[in-house]
């Protein structure tokens, strides 16, 4: 990727509020363009960071670089502030018409009333909003009014945007439209943007990287499908949606290929470790395969277990199928498999995954 | 009951003669409580925007003392304001007791706890990440501020007829350090005491009415943005 100085960058921060810590961050590096999902459960200082890389919230100790030129701490960062804009999860709109909200960051830097007739109608069309120009913000929808202060965010032109959980408040048809569209305006502009969000799926739609957060730290860093395959650890695994995590040990080493034993069998991954190591294995459930007899036509799959359906729960498209083969694993079976492999609680199945569907963390 | 209906009668004719004393008496009565209130927005305006927005060590008894301020009753601040002006008084030498300005002061000094306890309450209602996003569309300290009070602008312009309404109706002050003098110091208030003491019950009514009015137009507007909703 970009290898030149990265548009905003963050050494050795440490924010504390009311006495106790809430970010802790020796490094983190923000690249012109990306847009980087910061993912984790509440309280793990997502909007923390937000609010300390968008110079609103004062840090206590740590260096904030804008294209390497330090960002003091403070009032002074006015110059900074506007360069860049922040979306929160309410939109936050004032006692205005929509057109009124969308200008006020122009009026803030003083632009000329013509300059302001002319990027704030772009700015509606832009997301979608050019017929409520005139409508008081009173008056909008949540979609509405969540496209309303993204507007007005992009109005500014800023370099970086920050967002956050932009779309958390929304209704899912709503979402959907919004992150499409934000989606596209974010490639077009190419602005760099960092995201907050509890949601997996919506960061793993949109970002370019993804940074998983845990009690005011990063835990893991990294491109979607790596962090979504390769989890650095338990926590990780399980916030991205890992559903079996087995402890083990190696008990045989080969060439390129180990075989685990957890409790309850033996698991075949791919793995250089050494024998005697200790393990974590992760399987992801939508690489677990049933089927109603032990056939292994051709499949690649090394792993092939029998077990008792302890429990399906419907998921909307899939069904969760919680399987008992001595230890307990995971499957996401589509609801048209569901009904022709019969599946039903309490009966025998056979579960298969490939060796490279198994992710291994040392322990 | 005659009494009553001959002075409700009675009333009305002074009312739309436009009887010059009753005239004289409301537009003094108007322009005495403007001024206190005017002088009271610049300064409950300002000191509760800058106690709802700043945190400090024992902001909650602040508040709690502002708060108690807003029912600080109008005869003991005329008493103070009184021995303040007397002619023996700190501020004797400018020999201001017993005239409109007198009146003024200690109407301003009632207001200004209202227009302050609401205003504060008013800022402070207001999202908190309202400020946070201000500040991140770019804006300084003084344009944040100013954008929260315009945010806060029916509710503050609810202060301001809440301190209006407060001294306009007030009389135990303004008798104490207005005294009352016809064609002077006397407002609708005092005139009411003192007419509906000598049993000039016509006056008396009329007078009360037009207070009434003022009242009820007050409380129209204040119910009026009361009932409206903030946006999202």
């Amino acid at each position: 990727m970009n290898t030149t100085v990265p548009i905003l960058d963050i050494r050795d921060l440490q924010v504390k509020r009311g006495g106790v810590g809430v970010l802790d961050i020796p490094a983190l590096d923000i690249r012109e363009g990306e847009v980087l999902s910061l993912i984790g459960p509440n309280g793990a200082g997502k909007s923390s960071l937000l609010l300390v890389l968008a110079c609103l919230l004062p840090r206590r100790q740590g260096t904030l670089h804008f294209r390497g030129a330090t960002v003091a701490s403070g009032n002074s960062a006015l110059a900074y502030r506007r360069k860049t804009a922040m979306v929160f999860q309410e939109p936050l709109l004032f006692d205005a018409t929509v057109r009124d909200n969308v200008a006020a960051g122009l009026k803030l830097r003083n632009l000329s009333h013509a300059d302001i007739l002319k990027i704030v109608p772009a700015c509606l069309e832009r997301f979608g909003i050019g017929h409520l120009s005139g409508r008081h913000a009173r008056k909008l929808s949540g979609g509405e009014a969540q496209r309303t202060s993204l507007a007005r965010a992009f109005a500014i032109q800023p370099e970086i945007i920050f967002l956050d959980e932009p779309f958390s408040s929304l209704d899912p048809p709503t979402r959907d439209g919004l992150i499409d569209d934000l989606q596209r305006i974010l490639r077009e502009t190419g602005t760099t943007a960092v995201m907050a969000t509890h949601d997996r799926n919506e960061a793993l739609r949109l970002s370019d990287r993804v940074a998983v957060m845990r009690e005011g730290g990063i835990v893991q860093i990294g491109a979607p499908e790596a962090i979504m395959n390769q989890p650095r650890d338990e926590f990780v695994a399980s916030f991205v949606g890992v559903e079996t995590i087995l402890s083990g040990e190696i008990v045989k080493a080969g060439s390129g290929t180990v075989i685990v034993h957890v409790p309850g069998g033996d698991i075949e991954a791919v793995g250089a470790m050494k024998t005697g190591d200790r393990v974590v294995c992760c399987i992801r459930p939508e690489q677990v395969t049933l089927s109603t007899g032990a056939s292994q036509e051709g499949v690649s799959a090394r792993n092939n277990f029998e077990g008792k359906i302890v429990r399906i729960a419907p998921m909307g498209l899939f069904c969760k199928v919680s399987l008992d083969c001595g230890f307990f694993l995971t499957a996401y079976v589509t609801v048209p498999s569901v009904e022709n492999l019969t599946l039903q609680e309490g009966q025998s199945i056979f579960a298969s995954f490939k060796a490279t569907a198994v992710h291994l963390i040392r322990k | 009951m005659d009494l009553i209906v001959e002075g409700i009668v009675k009333a009305f004719s002074l009312l739309i003669s436009l009887d010059p004393e009753v005239l004289g008496i409301t537009c003094l009565s108007l322009a005495v409580s403007g001024a206190a209130t005017l002088i009271s927005l610049f300064a409950g305006m300002s000191v509760g925007t800058v106690v709802a927005l700043i945190d400090f060590p024992g902001k909650r008894i602040v508040i709690s003392l502002i708060n108690t301020g807003m029912g600080l009753p109008p005869v003991v601040v005329g008493l103070f304001v009184s021995i303040f002006l007397w002619r023996n008084g700190p501020f004797g030498f400018l020999e201001i007791l017993y005239t409109p300005t007198a009146i003024v002061i200690a109407q301003a000094i009632i207001a200004t706890p209202i227009v302050m306890g609401i205003t504060l309450a008013a800022i402070q209602h207001l999202p908190r990440n309202l400020r946070l996003q201000i500040l991140a569309l770019g804006a300084t300290r003084l344009q944040m501020v100013w954008m929260l009070m315009k945010e806060a602008r029916l509710p503050l312009l609810a202060a301001v007829m809440a301190g209006f309404g407060g001294v306009i109706s007030e009389v135990g002050a303004s008798i104490m350090v207005g005294g009352n003098i016809k064609g002077y110091t006397r407002v609708l208030t005092t005139a009411t005491v003192m007419e509906t003491g000598k049993g000039n019950f016509d006056v008396a009514i009329a007078l009360g009415i037009i207070l009434l009015l003022l009242a009820f137009m007050i409380n129209a507007i204040l119910t009026q943005i009361q009932q409206r909703q903030r946006p999202r």
